[in-house]
């Protein structure tokens, strides 16, 4: 998809380039990339992810060098990064707020795959390397929020953990072998440091992965055809991608600013500044709002292995949508009715997230329920029928030329649909 | 549909945070100095409540990641150099070993954290009656509700307990604690300091200035946070704008139907 007749023009950079191609792999991938060019905004968050990665890399190299990952220490090293290290309150709240800044922009990136279905053929294989990246986002999210050794750390960190004792037979020694220890405690910390620092290069890994992938059949797009062969239907990335992209970034940094600078803790929990006691519970333990929907799944079943097993197969079952959706259409522009259940399971994710933060008992526990099944039902039942059953609306042969093979009239509704709101 | 779900993001967002224990009643908004964009603090406010810290407060809450020398910094109550060493100075600080191996007795100095009113958890929870008065270092942000929380607890003693609450031996009622029940006793009345200000030194007016001054204690960077993230946002703005209008002149050089 990126062949390149680019030749450096200087003298180094023809000297380097026979001898390691970078300057090529870059002019090929990074500027010449032909991509559609009917991409709208939400496209953009492939860009602010990889933005909030780096981000996040950064200012956590820097909070590890002022970091004391001991159960002791821990809590006044924070304290102390927040009070005398030079901008240590900056930094530190670049990295919270980043890492709910970079679920917002994943769960926007996910749903947006899953409204043009980017994650049909021949995009099954970038589709799964994100999960897995989601996957390991969550695993880092999760320990780094234990590291502050704050009450919502231990008692997150206790009631997470401890779901790996519902494995039959091993469940316990699995979790002490976690846990380093017979509780959460220090080794626990030590190690939740170490992997805390390893993940995010891991991802890293699978990013390059993931854009490699993307680079051989190229960009889906709205309309979710194929692109012409010509290259008519494209534009290079730089400039017209990268602009844009960085137009929609700059937007999105306001929103980022907005929270590190005005309301810095307004996502967090108030109980994170209390230092961890064993002896204390608090009275209601919830995870970051990004993992409520998954907390949510969890607390719906009344048995503890049904109830890690439901969690689990919610994120796994990720795995399988390429082939668990059977239409032969991509974008949801052109489903009429697979579009009313994509909103449903939206509205169905952010239900799940609300009584996740709300104790499970009463209504709650019941909507819970109402909500898991539907999530489950949606990717198990509906999306296989539905490629079978729905009538799909006429598709545009080309998205330069929106000839439709058959009526008339639908392409200025597609052309609507493509806002998404 | 797409700004309804937004909508629900948002109150799913906020709703997280509102939920607390349910029978307290709601904090009294304050109008503070240091709300809002460009909020500052009050310098004479922050060192009026200082005093209430000093010598109501500090009997029995510790406030350990605090130093002297914060209360001399910009941001602050900004006490002068000689006021700092003065303060510092009041407190016998323990230090050594010295040459001789022995630990020492001194006066305090502006690099020295605040002197804790306990040697240790144990101690202050004899002392208390088994309650463990908590560390005031970043209090504002360890309860949900914040400074009009903290406020709202200090103001919320003087009703009376419905008559089918049962009050235990050395616990108060409070309208707005969480289970309505503290262990604390009221600890501010009428004339509790004299401030040297001529402020008269009502309950109210008291706990202004202390939730203020722990405001600050826990947000020490709190005005420089506003300062910069003010000028962030505007440049930001601004650049977006440049970056808008460069992207409608390149994209204009190609022919979107779409």
């Amino acid at each position: 998809m990126s062949e390149t007749n680019y030749k450096p023009t200087s003298a180094f950079g023809k000297w380097f380039d026979e001898r390691l191609p970078l300057l090529t792999l870059f002019n090929g991938h990074l500027m010449q990339y032909p991509t559609p060019k009917n991409l709208n905004y939400w496209w953009t968050f492939g860009g602010i992810l990889t933005f909030c990665l780096v981000t996040q890399i950064i200012t956590g190299i820097v909070l590890a060098m002022h970091y004391t990952a001991h159960a002791d220490l821990a809590f006044s090293s924070v304290e102390h990064i927040m009070r005398d290290v030079n901008y240590g309150w900056l930094i530190r709240y670049i990295h919270a707020n980043g890492a709910s800044m970079f679920f917002l922009a994943v769960y926007i990136h996910i749903f947006r795959a899953l409204f043009y279905g980017s994650y049909k053929s021949p995009r099954e294989v970038i589709w799964i390397l994100g999960i897995l990246i989601y996957i390991l986002m969550m695993a880092a999210a999760f320990m780094g929020y234990v590291l502050p050794w704050g009450q919502m750390s231990f008692w997150g960190a206790t009631v997470i953990t401890n779901l790996f004792s519902a494995i039959p037979l091993i469940g316990e020694s699995v979790t002490q072998w976690l846990w380093g220890g017979y509780s959460v405690d220090n080794p626990t910390l030590t190690r939740f440091f170490s992997l805390h620092y390893l993940i995010p290069f891991l991802i890293l890994g699978l990013v390059i992965l993931h854009i490699w992938a993307l680079h051989v059949p190229g960009n889906n797009n709205p309309v979710g055809i194929d692109l012409k062969k010509d290259g008519s239907d494209t534009v290079p990335f730089h400039p017209y991608i990268v602009i844009k992209d960085l137009f929609a970034l700059v937007i999105f940094m306001i929103v980022f600013a907005g929270f590190v600078f005005y309301a810095p803790n307004v996502l967090g929990h108030s109980d994170n500044y209390i230092q961890a006691d064993p002896l204390v519970t608090p009275a209601h333990i919830v995870p970051e709002w990004y993992l409520l929907p998954f907390y949510a799944i969890l607390r719906s079943v009344p048995d503890k292995l049904g109830g890690v097993v439901l969690m689990f197969g919610a994120i796994f079952i990720l795995l399988a949508l390429p082939w668990l959706d059977t239409s032969k259409v991509r974008s949801a522009v052109f489903r009429p009715i697979y579009k009313q259940f994509f909103w449903l399971l939206v509205l169905d994710v952010l239900v799940l997230g609300y009584v996740g933060a709300m104790p499970a008992e009463g209504i709650y526990l019941l909507i819970s329920r109402v909500a898991t099944a539907y999530y489950f039902i949606h990717f198990i039942i509906i999306m296989p029928l539905l490629g079978y059953m729905e009538k799909t609306k006429p598709v545009p042969l080309s998205i330069a030329d929106p000839i439709i093979s058959s009526g008339s009239g639908n392409f200025a509704a597609a052309k609507k649909d493509k806002i998404l709101s | 549909m797409g700004k309804f779900f937004f909508a629900s993001l948002f109150f799913i967002l906020i709703s997280t945070k509102l939920f607390a224990a349910g029978d307290a009643a709601k904090p009294i908004q304050v109008d503070w100095s240091f709300n809002g964009f460009f909020g500052k603090f009050d310098r004479a406010q922050l060192q009026r409540g200082f005093q209430v810290y000093k010598e109501v407060c500090a009997s029995c809450h510790s406030m350990k990641y605090l130093s002297y020398r914060n209360l001399g910094e910009k941001g602050g109550p900004e006490f002068s150099e000689q006021e700092v060493k003065a303060i510092a100075a009041s407190y016998q600080i323990k230090d050594g070993p010295n040459e001789q191996g022995e630990m020492f007795e001194r006066a305090g100095l502006p690099k020295d954290k605040f002197k804790s009113p306990y040697p240790n958890e144990k101690a202050a929870r004899s002392v208390n009656g088994g309650a463990y008065p908590p560390d005031m270092s970043v209090l504002v942000k360890a309860r949900a509700g914040g400074s009009n929380y903290i406020y709202s607890v200090l103001m919320g003693y003087d009703e009376k307990p419905p008559p089918e609450m049962k009050i235990e031996e050395g616990v108060y009622y409070n309208k707005y604690m969480a289970g309505n029940k503290i262990r604390m006793s009221k600890p501010l009345n009428d004339g509790s300091v004299e401030y040297s200000d001529g402020t008269q030194a009502t309950v109210s007016q008291m706990s202004k200035d202390v939730t203020a001054f722990l405001t600050w204690a826990a947000e020490p960077h709190l005005e420089k946070r506003k300062r910069i993230g003010f000028k962030t946002i505007i440049y930001l703005l601004i650049f977006s704008i440049l970056v808008f209008l460069s992207m409608k002149k390149i994209w204009s050089r190609v022919e979107t139907k779409m």
